[in-house]
């Protein structure tokens, strides 16, 4: 069981666990939601608006008198979507510029990272509200804009990482020893990149919670009818000044799914990078760049 | 002729950097390939293997059992490359993957070229490699990762991973020089016993003629490019025809330190 070992080692630091937990909680919590909610979300009951929590609500109603336990737990569909959706655009996005952009004869090399530098200068917001002022506001818009905006992040960071393995000596004395470049590329190099890419990616889906949280506050993304954290963020504030405590609920829960998909991704790279000792600064440790969310 | 090299020349970005190489190496010969940085000496290597950096442009003819090698496809030469040819590079730091158990890498060096071996066969022959190159405690030390060997015993994975398929000629470039001087002899003494026992032949690059004299038989001086002389390594020992051969002959002796002496 050697191969488990990385997954033991997430485990067996403390920060890991934790992530792993909230990410299992969430990933959990939205599946359960598909079936079982303690009430229907959209339930109006203006009999028991801003119930206190209690029994009945166990954290309380909101202004119209729908259950915030439901509500959170039918927002995460939302969150684990675009966490997903946008992570798995991102990894495509910047995984093909990284490699174009460190693979490729040098005027195609170039070319592509001078894209990468233009398309860096965009903040992620501010892609989404170009995207969402054309096509209106929609949860895809949410995850193509994030999912750019971080394909792009992961790419800058990633290729002149590629580029720096492919100097090594183990690169060409892989080659020596017979690999192809493809068998190459993907024994040697995409393992040896694969800790920065980790933090890159968990920081990613992190600022797409927010992003999604964030779009949808504003009236850019998850439709009205759609359950999101953001939105219901938005409802609820209005009213802060009154009901203090049903605000704490949907901040709490992007606060530590965001969190929880740090730490997930500090400890993977942790894990993944036998060379770390403790104390030593480990690689890709510095945030990405022009992250505005 | 098991290695012949004929008016070898390569140009990067315009500029000739090995201009007319000759060199023969025959069954079992031991070829030193010498002369100071930027001779030449590296490229050459890294040309049989057709491992050239990009944009380098060959000229010339090398053969190898019979075979062209300049132009032969790269699926080709990478069935040659670690099979017949292996090659082991200066620097044991980074010679081997950082991420990867060094018993993984000797099994994938076994299973690149046979096809038919297991992961576990690989992994038992990983070790029975680890002990010829003389690991200490090979059954644990495959388990270890390259950081937490030392230098030497790094090269000596390496050249372990070069020997795993047997192959016919070995290309070691600068083996030893980034070793203190202790672990630079037992290398040469390992690397001179396990070519003699399977008969193959070597081309060794350096830069120091005291190392070359322990392993080579016959050499080969560079110069910029060009072979300035070539011969029986005893030849060039005794009577140095050109200058560069005569400087690396001065260097060589000037470090042995002698008390009470001046430098």
């Amino acid at each position: 069981m050697r191969r488990l070992q990385w997954a033991r080692r997430v485990w067996a630091s403390g920060t890991g666990r934790f992530g792993v937990i909230v990410v299992v909680v969430i990933a959990a919590t939205a599946l359960v939601s598909l079936f079982w909610t303690p009430l229907d979300p959209q339930r109006v009951d203006i009999a028991n608006r801003w119930a206190a929590p209690g029994a009945a609500h166990l954290l309380g109603t909101d202004g119209s008198g729908r259950d915030i336990l439901s509500l959170l737990m039918a927002g995460s569909r939302t969150t684990v979507l675009v966490a997903v959706g946008a992570g798995v655009i991102a990894t495509a996005i910047g995984l093909v510029l990284a490699a174009l952009g460190a693979l490729t004869p040098r005027p195609v090399r170039e070319g592509v990272t001078v894209i990468v530098d233009i398309l860096i200068a965009f903040p992620v917001l501010l892609i989404a509200m170009m995207i969402s002022a054309v096509w209106g506001g929609s949860l895809l818009v949410v995850i193509v804009s994030v999912g750019i905006g971080f394909g792009v992040n992961i790419a800058r960071v990633t290729r002149p990482e590629l580029r720096r393995i492919l100097r090594s000596d183990f690169v060409l004395a892989g080659r020596a020893a017979g690999l192809s470049p493809s068998q190459n590329l993907w024994r040697h190099l995409l393992p040896n990149v694969a800790p920065v890419f980790i933090v890159q990616l968990s920081w990613g889906m992190a600022v797409a919670v927010l992003a999604e949280a964030g779009l949808s506050y504003l009236g850019f993304g998850a439709p009205v009818t759609q359950p999101s954290w953001g939105l219901l963020l938005a409802d609820l504030q209005r009213f802060i000044s009154v009901h203090p405590l049903s605000v704490l609920w949907p901040g709490l829960a992007i606060t530590l799914t965001v969190l929880g998909f740090n730490l997930l991704g500090d400890a993977l790279r942790d894990a993944t990078d036998p060379t770390l000792s403790r104390g030593s600064a480990p690689r890709g440790t510095e945030p990405p760049a022009a992250v505005t969310a | 002729m098991t290695l012949s090299i004929t008016g070898l020349t390569i140009d990067i970005a315009g500029r000739r950097v090995v201009d007319g190489v000759d060199l023969e190496v025959a069954d079992g010969a031991r070829v030193g390939l010498i002369g100071e940085s930027g001779s030449g000496k590296s490229l050459t290597a890294l040309a049989v293997l057709g491992l050239l950096p990009d944009g380098a442009r060959v000229g010339g003819s090398i053969r190898w059992e019979g075979r062209e090698l300049i132009g032969m496809p790269d699926r080709d030469l990478a069935r040659l490359r670690g099979d017949e040819i292996g090659m082991v590079f200066q620097e044991p730091q980074t010679a081997l993957n950082p991420i990867r158990t060094v018993g993984r890498q000797i099994a994938e060096s076994i299973r690149i070229h046979q096809r038919g071996v297991s992961r576990a066969e690989a992994w038992a022959r990983a070790v029975e490699e680890a002990r010829r190159v003389k690991l200490p405690d090979p059954e644990a030390i495959v388990r270890r990762y390259p950081h937490q060997l030392s230098g030497g015993q790094r090269q000596r994975v390496a050249i372990a991973m070069a020997l795993a398929c047997r192959p016919r000629l070995l290309i070691a470039d600068e083996p030893t020089t980034a070793l203190d001087v202790t672990i630079q002899a037992e290398i040469l003494e390992l690397l001179h016993h396990l070519v003699d026992e399977d008969g193959m032949s070597l081309v060794f690059i350096t830069h120091d003629l005291a190392v070359l004299s322990q392993i080579a038989t016959d050499a080969v001086v560079l110069e910029s490019g060009h072979v300035a002389e070539s011969g029986p390594l005893r030849m060039l020992l005794r009577s140095p025809a050109s200058p560069v051969t005569q400087a690396l002959l001065r260097d060589a002796t000037a470090t042995l330190w002698r008390p009470g002496g001046r430098a």
